[in-house]
């Protein structure tokens, strides 16, 4: 009995690590996310989809062309980035006095078109850049060192992020926007230069995470939807346009999802998680740090 | 108006007369699924058309098909029975899932969100519970004809049955059109503290056309299982149906009652005829087609194919 006890910890101990380790590329989704909503007000529902491409840049950088990791990483991030511009000039600017649902609809009309470009284009089979990371042993329990490395490299992401949004011009112009769009063209500021800004800020952090879900899970047109739909109830949950919300929110689902499945499979820990979403909603309906106004 | 009337008559007229006249098996199958996702796409335009954007009718549809499908496979009850209790299920989640967002005001953005967890949750239950299900490898009804099992291998029959809930769709959205509900609804999709002022109980009258569109919607995924004899998670849950659900509507209209019949129409062909014509070299060329002219309808004739043409003939006629 003591045994099956001293197991049972530290499968517990490993869950709640490796949550707190898959938080981090969560919280890192949610950031890029969050800051496209708190700057432009806009919902971009195929940003997982995004990092799907990104991922199948790393795929065909690392697999076909034979660039190392690490050269092709900052290339993947451009592209994303790239993207994410594009996806503001051709879609959201146009649409930006239209209803902010049709903005939303929008985004999931390039969901679908990003979705089938990637089925026409490389095919349903799931791939991967055959870099397997050795899984580190610590005592009894074994983590995967792509993890660990996602983890920090989420960390440095994030904080790069807060730097340039706290130390620089742009950084700074792109805040006071979040407070208040109408005010800031009267300042000066370029509305439209900043938010493409956004936009490709937005994309590269989604580049970025696409650098690192690559190195754990394999690629094919639909795996955003693995991870898409969390990464927006945690920026509903965290409250949308809440930076610090969605980074704590991003960990307890974490938890939920890595605790979740610890008891049963993994697809009940994402039924818990949404479970305990809903639940929220009932109590805290404008995310779980709304500020009280 | 009676000129009207007189139209809706003949053209019933013809399409319960057309199986009888017509019976090319494939035509008519294509028919049947325009007339099962035309329902589908009524029931989701019935509560999209005033603002409140779901992403979760896909669950809706997923728990109206599979507990049909399950109850009959599993516990041998009828989908005569099935269907109600899949209905009522469907219900239910609506209004949990609902009442804390109408009641708290969460709206626009958020609402859809929230719904889409919704689609989420539906899609992994039914993948988690594999051992009843299927899961994502889907499920087939057990075989038995007759109307006790709700199983037809004549085609005429089942487009009979799908015109006939296409038609109560269309009666039900009429009837929304002409209630106070639609004034009611405007008045909040316009401005919920004003509408709240004056005098229109705004939770109720969201939850009301929640709940029959939830119900509406259910009722297609059961038809669709008992008509297509295998579902899947992808095809009647998920948020990919879901977002299916508004581009058709988006595409057809969503201000007119006829809109989202064509946006069925519409995009029902589009995906057979590059089946058709580029066979399964087709996969993911229809949806790359449907993206596409979702983001170009949204930002250039938001009010889709049939209401555009519809707000013409009215500009010339005044």
């Amino acid at each position: 009995m003591q045994g099956f006890l001293d197991v049972f910890d530290i499968f517990l101990l490993e869950a709640v690590i490796n949550g707190i380790l898959l938080g981090g590329v969560l919280a890192l989704l949610a950031l890029g996310l969050n800051l496209i909503f708190g700057v432009i007000d806009v919902t971009w529902i195929c940003y997982a989809e995004l990092v799907m491409i990104g991922m199948y840049g790393m795929y065909y950088m690392v697999q076909v062309f034979g660039l190392p990791y690490w050269v092709a990483a900052p290339f993947a991030i451009l592209l994303v980035a790239a993207l994410g511009a594009l996806l503001h000039f051709l879609v959201i600017e146009p649409l930006l006095t239209a209803p902010p649902v049709n903005q939303l609809l929008a985004t999931g009309g390039v969901l679908f078109i990003l979705q089938s470009f990637a089925t026409v284009a490389f095919g349903i089979d799931f791939r991967n850049l055959g870099i397997r990371l050795p899984v580190l042993a610590f005592g009894e329990m074994h983590f995967s060192y792509s993890r660990l490395l996602s983890f920090i490299a989420a960390l440095i992401g994030m904080v790069a992020v807060y730097l340039f949004m706290t130390r620089t011009f742009t950084g700074t112009a792109i805040r006071a926007i979040a407070q208040d769009r109408q005010i800031m063209s009267l300042m000066g500021v370029d509305t439209r230069r900043i938010y493409l800004i956004t936009s490709a800020l937005g994309g590269a952090l989604a580049g970025l995470a696409a650098c690192l879900l690559v190195l754990q899970y394999d690629v094919h047109p639909f795996v955003g939807l693995s991870f898409g739909p969390i990464t927006f109830l945690i920026c509903v949950l965290g409250g949308l346009g809440n930076f610090v919300g969605g980074f704590i929110a991003a960990f307890v689902f974490a938890e939920i999802i890595s605790l979740g499945g610890l008891f049963s499979d993994l697809e009940w820990g994402y039924v818990l998680a949404f479970a305990f979403f809903i639940v929220m909603m009932f109590i805290r309906p404008a995310g779980l740090f709304a500020r009280r106004s | 108006m009676n000129s009207r009337y007189a139209a809706w008559a003949v053209g019933l007229a013809v399409l319960i007369a057309l199986p009888f006249v017509y019976r090319d098996p494939y035509h008519l199958h294509i028919l049947v699924l325009i007339l099962i996702w035309s329902f589908a796409y009524t029931s989701w335009s019935i509560m999209g058309r005033f603002g409140l954007v779901s992403l979760g009718h896909g669950g809706f549809m997923g728990v109206g098909a599979y507990v049909t499908a399950l109850l009959w496979n599993h516990l041998h009850i009828t989908p005569w029975i099935g269907i109600p209790v899949g209905m009522l299920l469907a219900g239910v989640l609506a209004l949990i899932v609902a009442y804390p967002c109408f009641r708290f005001r969460i709206t626009g953005h958020y609402f859809v969100l929230v719904t889409l967890a919704l689609s989420g949750i539906v899609l992994q239950v039914i993948t988690a519970t594999r051992e009843y299900t299927g899961g994502s490898l889907g499920l087939t009804p057990n075989r038995d004809r007759g109307i006790w099992a709700l199983q037809f291998d004549d085609k005429t029959t089942w487009y009979l049955i799908a015109l006939f809930v296409w038609v109560v769709g269309l009666v039900v959205w009429n009837w929304v059109d002409r209630s106070m509900a639609r004034y009611a609804m405007e008045a909040i999709s316009e401005d919920e503290d004003a509408a709240a002022a004056a005098g229109v109980n705004v939770t109720a009258e969201k939850l009301k056309i929640t709940l029959v569109s939830a119900l509406m919607t259910a009722l297609a995924g059961a038809i669709y299982c008992q008509y297509q004899m295998f579902i899947s998670p992808d095809t009647v849950s998920g948020i990919a149906v879901s977002l299916q659900m508004v581009f058709a509507a988006i595409v057809g209209g969503l201000y007119v009652s006829l809109g989202p019949t064509v946006g069925a129409i519409i995009t029902i062909l589009l995906a057979e005829i590059l089946r058709i014509g580029f066979g399964t070299k087709a996969v993911g060329w229809d949806n790359l087609v449907y993206g596409l002219l979702l983001v170009l309808f949204i930002i250039f004739l938001p009010k889709g194919i049939l209401g555009s043409i519809l707000e013409r003939l009215k500009l010339k006629k005044a």
